[in-house]
């Protein structure tokens, strides 16, 4: 009896060191220090800040950072997961409310490792998990661009996150699974474009963040690099075997995309791609050429969009109501002898990405949202027709341009589709 | 040609129009209903603007088919010339308007927003209404005219 | 004989001399005469140079006002364009006639009715038509009371009126449409009417709300858009992909096939449908262009070439100003090259007629700015008489200027002549509107002058290149339809409108005081673009570039850009609005912002018209470089207000229209061609972009001479953003619109 007492007591004993051990390396995990406030931003030259404006553009820090109708770069745009709605913060140099006292080494353990200033936890919605390949000069030179603009005082808003995502230390434990990365070095053999192009996608333009398929715990799956993913209810397609497609992708052609222009074949970006794509439109061409020599190299096959055929065929298929419709709500713009058909040479709507692609929610969404104009500058808009068309027309709208599109692979799963982005808009 | 009924300004109205005609040219030429104005036709300006249900819609680029069982409300149901409501008298007495062709849709876009807002900022005011265009350059009449609606809105409250 | 038309010989010996007159402006010399300003035209012909305002043109007391058992009747020849000018000429009328506003029906132009004032443009509606009025109405009353004084025997002098009705001693009262039974109102008018104290004006003065705001926000019929007749037809035109291009193709028999089509049209390259239901018209439409096959074209260049090739396309140079002699010191010279691009005048509403051939007679119900030289451009091309075709103005949305129409009115014209009998409303669509209204030229300036060692300016050297100004009906082949028939009609030769008016050169002669001047103007007749009037014509960018080189060279000689204004200012009436501004606004400190930029402007509108002075408070977004007009001040003198909130209401407009030119706007082309066909081609600013706070103060001069507002304000504002800019970057942004990307790098 000794004994087993004596061996369940070291077990005991053993467990709770373990414990203690488990617990206090849980602990360290999950704190960070704070890193010590500035007084105020020191100023830059304009060399380094004009620098610093181009890696924020790549980066679309504004994208997220600025809501419509907010200041530039204040924060407050709900970003919607499926963990709960988070605001974004105000990253104008404000001491208060922003991140005027953040020193550049703050910025930085941010960049890369999502901690702020006061060593709280990001959550990834914050992309640090790849602005930690960014290059020491990117970073300090956004730093700068960042730290130089006019501060704004907006308090950040409170974060609705669904439990346990509302307790912030647990994304240590994400972080131990998913941060890892080290900054990028040039593939010798690639030109520099591709190099450039690389950095860019997998750096500041965090494009896998959207393009690839998350993880039930939102990081992205490993093996499905840039296989294609969701979000805000928008698929954001494969970005592989592109120059390979049916309708394949020319490097004119994406460069011009990711310009927010509209291409032949193609269409225009919508949905959350449309403000990325005038970000790109704002740095040097080289770089959306770049950008495009690297994707069209990806070699491989997209990951299929599942498509749940329902049991009935789906909604009406009365392509003659379709062709009423068009006639009614669309063909003042899309019509073949429409203006932005005839002097722009826009393509027709069949021959648009949303058309092609097996999945019919980007089609579906980019006619209940619209695409909202730039203020003041001239480009594509389109209103949107959430309360002007009801799901049945919708529904027979989308089957009567697939028709033309892709006549031998109707959409099977209108209803369930659009009864989802329904719901999701709720 | 269909047979469409539609309800209007609170009254069901049984026509007869092409089946894929606009709402615009229903309310227009079939309902004399001059308000909603055609200034685009293409959704971008906002001046055939009427109300569904509780929503600001483009009347240009809204069938008529599919309306049945809902509410269509235009500028006419507000008011008229001799008896103005609250919001068209709160734009004669800011003498809101230049050309005034915008008008009637600046009207419907913001009693949409009064419906579901009724002590708007000035802030608000002008996201919300920044769907609409106006040429004439009325816009801060037209502000200050609804925030008129609003500020009495809040005194009432 | 009356004894009011004792007076008259001289004038019918001057009516004899006049109608001589009329035949001579066929004559090539005489075509100056109607270009000198811009609202005279042909049919306006001086009869009485020595009376006032618009009587000099229609000198007939009963051409403007009308009394009778149904009441009185004003007629005026302007058109209310939503500019309240009808509300206005109304207060007018009413109180020199001295009865309420609502005793009184005013008609605006009608080539049967109301007399011809030309065009309702260049800021002259009140300066013309109320002058007349002003006078016109004061002397048929006092006719009207001499009348009454003769049937009572009593002094006209003891007589009043009130209400329309005017009182003798000891009760006598005769009501107005009694007391014209006794006058012949078909008299000239005096040069001096009876004279009536400022301080006792009960209309003139005051706000009147205007008589058309409340069928606007009921939707009652206000527009020519909402015109219905009995019968009417709808039409839709089919334009050529650009001008100059050739129908090849059309299959007319298909869209005559399709429901509700009547008629499909088709004249050389003139092409048009019609049908019973406006939807209908427009699938038909739609129709046409889709099987419509064109060739060639004339060339549309490449916007970035343009100010290049303006100057170098053929042009006639014509001196504006050549006063003093320059010391052609260069020296402490300011020098700078300004340009400008196309702007559309992007009526809200696009443009829109009804016409109706019936009996032989053509009506048009049309929302032109000038029924009398439109009545003659149909009248010659549809090969009709002028007097079997009249004219009604019905308004239409804004126009600022000279839209589309003209152009749609003809082709109302040309449809209706195709279907006698039968109303036609043709609606031209937002894309037609865009690609065929005649654009604002594209203009380039180039400005030089120094400062003498004293402070004072001294040489100030000023050329501009721009295409016209005002390609206004002066024939039929003015008209776009009529250019495009089987025999087609062509343009009349351009002239520019002289000074003081001003075509491009509009306001390009300082107000300040100058040494000596060497201002000239490149008149390009061959136009890229179709150009004619936008309010203000050249004054938008000539403004702009006198106004920026008086604040450099003021920040160079260390001087106050507002001291050095008022030292080359001796007009005390320029003097007090620049003041007013100056104290007003706080100048010259601005906000302590990043970007923050105050800025300030004046002009006097032709120097003639009205004096505005402007000051603007903005931010130039140092990271995105989006610029936020805080505030803006203005002073304006118009001479007698008529209508305080009228007045306040288009100095607002003209603000906030003035920064969206200034700011955003410019058409976009290519050699593929025009790209803003649609909004989404040219933005202009949406609620959340205009200025936050406007603040006007009127400078009333009682019992002065009006002086005409619509347009005072485009200027002084867009130069006062410029001046703000350079405060606010430290960099002088020279070429519209002032967008980042549109200047040198």
């Amino acid at each position: 009896m000794n004994a087993r007492f004596l061996a369940s007591r070291r077990l005991w004993i053993g467990i709770a060191a373990l414990a203690c051990i488990g617990a206090t390396g849980a602990a360290m995990l999950m704190w960070r220090p704070a890193i010590a406030p500035i007084e105020r931003p020191q100023t830059f030259d304009s060399l380094h800040v004009q620098r610093g404006a181009r890696v924020v553009e790549a980066g679309d820090c504004a994208v997220c950072h600025t809501r419509p109708g907010g200041q530039y770069l204040a924060g407050g745009l709900p970003l919607v997961t499926p963990f709960g709605t988070l605001y974004s913060t105000n990253i104008t140099p404000d001491p208060q409310t922003g991140i005027g006292a953040w020193s550049l080494p703050a910025f930085e353990r941010a960049m890369r490792e999502g901690i702020a200033r006061d060593g709280h936890f990001l959550y990834p919605a914050f992309p640090y998990v790849h602005y930690r390949r960014m290059s020491e000069g990117d970073i300090a030179d956004a730093y700068a661009y960042l730290m130089s603009g006019p501060a704004v005082n907006s308090p950040a808003l409170a974060n609705h996150m669904n439990f346990p995502m509302n307790i912030r230390p647990l994304v240590s434990f994400w972080n131990l699974l998913f941060l890892h990365g080290e900054p990028l070095k040039a593939a010798t053999e690639q030109s520099a474009s591709w190099n450039r192009g690389r950095y860019l996608v997998d750096g500041p333009g965090h494009c896998a963040g959207c393009h690839s398929p998350l993880n039930l715990i939102g990081a992205e799956k490993s093996g499905e690099y840039l296989a294609g993913g969701s979000v805000d209810g928008w698929e954001a397609p494969s970005l592989l075997g592109m120059a390979r497609r049916a309708t394949p992708w020319r490097q004119d052609q994406l460069v011009r995309y990711l310009r927010a222009e509209v291409v032949e074949g193609h269409g225009t970006a919508a949905g959350p791609m449309r403000p990325v794509s005038l970000s790109i439109a704002r740095l040097p061409v080289s770089d959306a050429q770049a950008i495009a020599d690297y994707l069209l190299s990806l070699p491989g096959e997209s990951s299929v969009s599942e498509v749940h055929p329902d049991r009935v065929s789906a909604g009406t298929s009365d392509l003659h109501s379709g062709a009423l419709l068009f006639a009614s709500a669309c063909a003042g713009c899309h019509a073949s002898a429409a203006p932005m058909r005839m002097i722009d040479g826009r393509p027709a709507l069949a021959h648009t990405s949303a058309l092609q692609s097996s999945s019919a929610r980007n089609f579906m969404k980019t006619v209940l949202e619209g695409i909202p104009a730039n203020p003041g500058e001239p480009g594509p808009v389109m209103p949107p027709f959430a309360a002007s068309l009801n799901n049945d027309q919708l529904i027979a709208l989308a089957a009567y341009l697939r028709q033309q599109a892709q006549p031998d692979k109707p959409w099977t799963d209108l209803t369930s589709t659009l009864e989802a982005i329904r719901q999701e808009a709720k | 040609m269909t047979q469409v009924t539609l309800n209007v300004n609170g009254s069901a109205q049984a026509l007869e129009l092409e089946p894929d005609m606009p709402l615009l040219y229903a309310l227009r030429n079939h309902l004399g209903l001059n308000g909603a104005k055609y200034g685009c036709g293409l959704g971008q300006c906002g001046a055939c603007t009427v109300i569904v249900d509780d929503k600001p819609v483009f009347s240009c680029v809204t069938p008529c088919a599919g309306l049945e069982g809902k509410q269509v409300r235009t500028v006419e149901s507000l008011g008229s010339a001799e008896q103005p409501g609250p919001l068209q008298q709160a734009f004669i007495d800011k003498q809101a308007a230049q050309c005034g062709y915008c008008i009637a849709g600046m009207l419907m876009r913001a009693q949409a927003l009064l419906e579901h807002n009724p002590h708007p900022d000035e802030q608000t005011i002008r996201e919300h209404m920044s769907v609409n265009l106006c040429r004439c350059g009325t816009h801060l009449r037209i502000i200050e005219a609804i925030g008129l609606v609003a500020a009495q809105n809040r005194s009432a409250a | 004989m009356t004894q009011a038309s004792a007076h008259n010989p001289s004038r019918r010996a001057f009516l004899r001399g006049g109608a001589l007159l009329m035949a001579f402006t066929l004559m090539p010399a005489a075509r100056r005469a109607w270009a000198d300003t811009e609202v005279d035209t042909l049919g306006t012909v001086v009869l009485a140079p020595d009376l006032p305002g618009s009587l000099r043109t229609n000198p007939y007391l009963d051409a403007w006002i009308r009394i009778g058992h149904d009441g009185i009747t004003v007629y005026t020849g302007k058109v209310e364009l939503g500019t309240g000018v009808k509300t206005a000429l109304l207060q007018i009328a009413a109180e020199r006639l001295e009865v309420a506003p609502t005793a009184i029906t005013l008609l605006t132009a009608d080539t049967a009715l109301t007399p011809n004032e030309g065009y309702t443009a260049g800021s002259h509606s009140i300066f013309d038509s109320g002058t007349a009025l002003f006078n016109a109405a004061a002397q048929v009353r006092e006719l009207l009371m001499d009348s009454a004084g003769r049937s009572w025997g009593v002094a006209a002098a003891l007589l009043t009126t009130a209400e329309g009705v005017i009182h003798g001693p000891s009760g006598l009262r005769m009501t107005y449409a009694d007391a014209v039974r006794n006058v012949d109102l078909h008299l000239y008018a005096k040069s001096e009417s009876p004279s009536m104290p400022p301080a006792t004006f009960k209309l003139i003065g005051h706000s009147l709300q205007r008589l058309d705001i409340p069928a606007k926000v009921s939707g009652g019929p206000a527009f020519v858009q909402d015109i219905r007749l009995p019968g009417m037809l709808h039409a839709r035109v089919i334009r050529p992909p650009r001008p100059g291009s050739t129908l090849q193709a059309f299959d007319a028999g298909s869209i005559k096939a399709l429901p509700g089509v009547v008629e499909v049209m088709r004249d050389g390259n003139y092409l048009a449908v019609v049908a019973r239901d406006e939807w209908q018209a427009i699938k038909a439409m739609r129709s046409g262009y889709e099987s419509a096959r064109w060739s060639g074209g004339q060339v549309i260049p490449e916007a970035r070439d343009i100010h290049t090739l303006l100057e170098h396309l053929p042009s006639r140079r014509y001196p504006i100003s050549h006063e003093g002699t320059p010391q052609a010191v260069t020296d402490g010279a300011y020098q700078a090259r300004v340009t400008k691009q196309y702007l559309m005048h992007g009526s809200i509403g696009p443009s829109c007629a009804v016409a109706w051939f019936k009996d032989g007679t053509l009506t048009v119900w049309t929302h032109t700015q000038g029924v009398y030289p439109l009545r003659a451009g149909i009248a010659e091309m549809v090969r009709l008489p002028p007097e079997r075709v009249r004219c009604i103005h019905a308004e239409g949305s804004g126009c600022y200027g000279h839209n589309g129409a003209d152009d749609a009115a003809a082709d109302a014209a040309l449809i209706a002549m195709r279907m006698p009998g039968t109303p036609v409303r043709v609606q031209w669509m937002r894309e037609q509107e865009n690609l065929w209204e005649p654009y604002s030229s594209a203009m380039i300036s180039e400005v030089r002058a120094n400062l003498d060692a004293r402070g004072r300016l001294q040489d100030w050297n000023y050329e501009l290149w721009t295409t016209p100004h005002n390609e206004r009906i002066v024939n039929a082949g003015r008209l776009l339809p009529a250019r495009l028939l089987a025999r087609p009609f062509t343009s009349a030769p351009s002239i520019p409108i002289a000074q003081p008016e001003g075509d491009g050169d509009r306001n390009a002669v300082p107000l300040y005081t100058l040494a000596s001047t060497r201002i000239d103007m490149n008149f390009v007749t061959e136009m890229p673009f179709r150009t004619s009037a936008m309010r203000s014509l050249g004054a938008h960018i000539n403004i702009f570039a006198i106004e920026a080189c008086m604040d450099e060279l003021a920040n160079k000689a260390g001087i106050d850009p507002v001291a050095l204004r008022l030292n080359h200012l001796a007009d005390p009436r320029a003097r007090a609005v620049v003041e007013r501004v100056r104290d007003a606004i706080g100048w010259p400190h601005k906000r302590n912002e990043p970007g923050a930029g105050i800025g300030f402007a004046f002009a006097r509108y032709k120097n003639i018209m009205g004096y505005c002075a402007l000051a603007v408070r903005l931010q130039v977004h140092p990271q995105t470089g989006e610029i936020q007009i805080d505030q803006v001040v203005t002073a304006v003198d118009v001479g007698q207000i008529v209508n305080p909130d009228g007045l306040r209401n288009q100095v607002e407009g003209g603000i906030l229209q003035s920064a969206s030119w200034t700011l955003y706007e410019k058409v976009a082309y290519d050699a593929g061609g025009i790209r803003s066909y649609d909004w989404s081609g040219y933005p202009i600013p949406r609620f959340s972009q205009v200025p936050k706070k406007v603040d006007v103060h009127l400078l009333d001069q009682p019992g002065q001479p009006f002086l005409g507002a619509a347009e005072i304000v485009q200027g002084p504002m867009a130069a006062a953003i410029g001046n703000a800019v350079a405060n606010a970057t430290g960099r002088r942004w020279l070429n519209l619109p002032l967008t980042r990307s549109g200047q040198p790098a």
